[in-house]
């Protein structure tokens, strides 16, 4: 009975279905050119590998992005019927079907995300997005926000879902006929630059669509652009409030999606073999980068040491390593300024008194790596309870009340997400009414879905993406009644 | 074959940890009820998740000779011969005829009065008789009558008993009946093991399913099994993977392993595969083995040898190169 190994062998995806190019330039009018600024290199974070030198765009570069963008607005899209957008965006949306596992390989290959989390997550939601708006494109005048798109948008996205959020921004901009000037982070540029490919396929016209890449510099350049009208950023806290300083004072519209520190909350009925998918999943999806992850777990204290075994024990079946193989369940950190960020407060996790736990496993000695962890008897008063580690690391806390647990979940300047976990469904409700946080989830975690609007409280941001909701963002409200 | 205690009349964890559990109906429906919920969509994506996972090269062979190694060949037709159980034996201990590194099955799995048939031909081969009794599949008779089924089989030389529970009496809350009826059975058996059914998809429910395993557990399973392969929906993964937690938690409160059979509907390899997959990830490898996990099934056999063949000689034949039975 001793040979009872079952040792999965590789099933790596192949990477022949991408073609990474040796440079790229940057996506303007319809067709891509070279940047005026200097080139930077994106690498491969599971193997340290440059993938390609991508062009970072100047001051000048992002005013001719947001110029043609502004011609194709006034002349093109703000005139076309909404029915006739909306064929460009399904035509987009079926594009990126037909190539999804173009779109995951890539994704995974310059993000460092598990294949199976890109191809059955990230790209499938992508599409149903870009399906979902396009559906509004024609029947905006029933939103409830009007139907009058504000111009040009300008867009900031993080790296943690390169082309999620890229499909967040864009496609609602799109289907309330506006005009976008996009920007990927600079770790993550090229499934967005494979997008400017799927608009040139789908015929879209020159200037609706256009991707500028480049680090904090090009970002201010387009969110203090005096054409650009509307500003819409995913990312950290921190470039959110300087980026709310910039457009001070101007008539810019500003949506904000910032961080979190969500609890995830597990009570003493709750089915606790779910409820530790639940928490895995909470934590550990996407490596932990997820501003809506459920960094903070609070378990009732009479069920804590049962569920943080049954924790441990999951945890330690969890698959670290290639981003491309198919067995993978949790890949490479983004980038090396993220791995020392995540793991200098981790260091401080256990300076603090916290104890440290983390996953048996082997990490590759190439690329940037850190073990799904988890602190124990962690209090409200350290600061891996209270900041935004954006990595595979869960803060466990305990309550023995319904209400300590709300006081709890709520004592943080973040309010982006939370999770419930009871078979008392009269408790979720009021969990939920009493919980200050965008989302709740009850009995899951991290599920998306283009039709539920989602967004944050408090330093977690204003307004909402996805859903009816998410067209507010991007329409001037005309409706009666309304203050902006 | 496995080192569970023998059984005895009451309780046959030697510890005696549920003799409390046991004492009065109400008391061993406060424990059932007091186990923790399942969350149905939960256990269906976690399932679900499972898999997806990507079995390939030497992962695949050494998983396609553990299911073969862990098929329990299956005929209960009313139109079952002597001839036919036979045949099926034959093909038990040489399910691939053409390649004698091929494993042989676990066990066939029969109706009482074909035991004797199928032991004649087995010998001492190593495969094991399996009979299903206690008036199989409905459990609608007598509890003499189950009982007097069950030694029958035994004493026809079974080496495994398959028993349905009474799902009349679990479904209206009659646990503790359900219970001495295991526990009565258990003791017919002497030392066949004993495997006891659930019927999942009468019991509907995951929140039973789960009861039903450490009902069973509690009694003296050597094994829990799904289905009788009668009743639509037989196996699934969901439902297998609830009572592989089951067994799990019940070995870390007791120390005592359980077996699972999942039976009923298991096709192909590919499904065998997620299945393997499941029990590695949730029970660990000592579950992977004939003695812990079983698979009650007819026609997956040939499935699993058509790619053993592909896998050896890098072809992939038609079913007419393989053994109807």
């Amino acid at each position: 009975m001793t040979d009872n190994t079952f040792e999965y062998a590789p099933a790596p995806e192949s990477r022949a279905i991408v073609d990474i190019k040796p440079s790229y330039g940057l996506f303007i009018n319809g067709e891509f050119v070279d940047g005026n600024g200097r080139a930077f290199k994106t690498i491969n974070p599971a193997t340290e590998e440059v993938l390609a030198e991508v062009a970072e765009a100047d001051d000048a570069d992002v005013d001719a992005a947001v110029r043609a963008a502004r011609r194709a607005y006034t002349r093109v899209w703000s005139r076309m019927s909404g029915a006739e957008r909306a064929k460009y965006l399904y035509r987009i949306a079926r594009i990126i079907q037909e190539r999804g596992r173009e779109l995951a390989v890539l994704e995974s290959i310059d993000n460092g995300k598990p294949i199976k989390e890109s191809r059955d997550v990230d790209v499938p939601i992508v599409a149903a997005h870009f399906f979902y708006y396009a559906g509004w494109a024609d029947k905006l005048q029933y939103s409830g926000y009007g139907s009058t798109p504000l111009g040009v948008a300008g867009q900031v996205i993080p790296w943690n879902f390169p082309l999620l959020m890229l499909a967040w921004k864009i496609a609602p901009a799109l289907a309330c006929g506006n005009t976008v000037v996009l920007k990927p982070a600079e770790t993550t540029p090229l499934t967005a630059l494979l997008f400017a490919e799927i608009c040139q396929q789908a015929d879209l016209p020159p200037g609706v669509v256009n991707i500028v890449t480049g680090a904090g510099e090009t970002g201010r350049a387009i969110v203090s652009h005096p054409d650009v009208d509307k500003v819409a950023f995913t990312g950290s806290t921190e470039v959110g409030k300087a980026i709310a300083r910039a457009v001070a004072g101007s008539d810019k519209k500003v949506t904000l999606e910032l961080g979190g520190k969500a609890a995830n909350i597990v009570f003493d009925d709750a089915p606790l073999d779910q409820a530790v998918e639940g928490i895995v999943n909470g934590i550990f999806f996407n490596q932990g980068h997820v501003c809506c992850a459920g960094s903070r777990l609070l378990v009732q204290e009479s069920v804590a040491e049962e569920v943080m075994s049954r924790l441990k024990r999951r945890m330690a079946t969890l698959r670290v390593g290639d981003p491309l193989d198919k067995n993978t369940d949790v890949g490479a950190i983004n980038s090396a300024e993220q791995l020392s960020k995540i793991r200098e407060l981790s260091e401080v996790g256990e300076s603090e008194g916290a104890e440290r736990w983390s996953a048996p496993c082997d990490l590759p000695s190439n690329g940037y790596w850190f073990a799904p962890t988890v602190f124990t008897g962690v209090s409200q008063a350290h600061r891996i309870a209270r900041e935004e580690i954006f990595g595979p690391v869960l803060s466990v806390l305990t309550f023995r009340t319904p209400s300590e647990a709300v006081e709890k979940a709520n004592n943080t300047p973040f309010g982006l997400s939370a999770g419930v976990w009871t078979d008392k469904g009269s408790r979720i409700l009021s969990m939920a009414n009493r919980l200050r946080a965008g989302v709740v989830w009850a009995n899951t975690f991290n599920k998306f879905d283009p039709t539920s609007p989602f967004g944050g409280y408090k330093e977690s941001g204003y307004g909402r993406e996805g859903g009816r909701h998410g067209l507010e963002g991007y329409l001037k409200n005309t409706e009666k009644g309304a203050n902006s | 074959m496995t080192p569970i205690a023998s059984s005895t009349a009451s309780s046959t964890s030697d510890s005696g940890v549920f003799d409390d559990v046991v004492r009065s109906d109400s008391s061993l429906r406060r424990f059932l009820h007091g186990l923790p919920g399942v969350d149905q969509v939960g256990c269906e994506a976690r399932a679900a998740g499972l898999g997806t996972r990507s079995i390939k090269t030497t992962a695949k062979a050494y998983a396609i000779d553990l299911a073969i190694r862990m098929v329990d060949l299956t005929t209960l037709e009313g139109q079952d011969t002597h001839g036919k159980v036979r045949a099926l034996a034959s093909k038990a201990m040489r399910p691939d005829p053409a390649d004698p590194s091929c494993p042989a099955t676990a066990a066939v799995c029969v109706y009482p009065d074909m035991v004797a048939t199928a032991k004649q031909t087995l010998g001492d081969s190593g495969v094991h008789v399996a009979a299903v009794a206690t008036a199989f599949p409905s459990g609608r008779a007598a509890m003499d009558i189950k009982l007097a089924d069950t030694r029958d089989a035994v004493e026809a030389g079974a080496d495994e008993i398959d028993m349905v529970i009474d799902r009349g009496a679990f479904l209206s809350g009659r646990y503790l009946d359900v219970y001495e009826e295991i526990v009565q059975v258990r003791h017919a058996c002497g030392d066949a093991h004993l495997k006891v059914i659930f019927e999942t998809g009468e019991l509907q429910t995951y929140d039973n399913v789960r009861r039903a395993s450490w009902l069973a557990m509690m009694a003296g399973a050597h094994f829990i099994k799904t289905s009788t392969g009668k009743v639509q929906p037989a196996a699934t993964l969901p439902v297998t993977l609830i009572m592989l937690e089951a067994v799990r938690d019940f070995r870390e409160q007791t120390g005592q392993m359980v077996g699972v059979k999942p039976a009923g509907g298991i096709k192909t390899s590919k499904d065998a595969i997620k299945y393997l997959v499941m029990v590695n990830e949730t029970c660990g490898p000592d579950w992977l083995d004939p003695d812990w996990f079983r698979f009650g099934a007819s026609t997956l056999l040939n499935d699993l040898l058509m790619q053993r063949t592909k896998m050896t000689t890098g072809r992939y034949s038609g079913p007419d190169y393989f053994t109807l039975d």
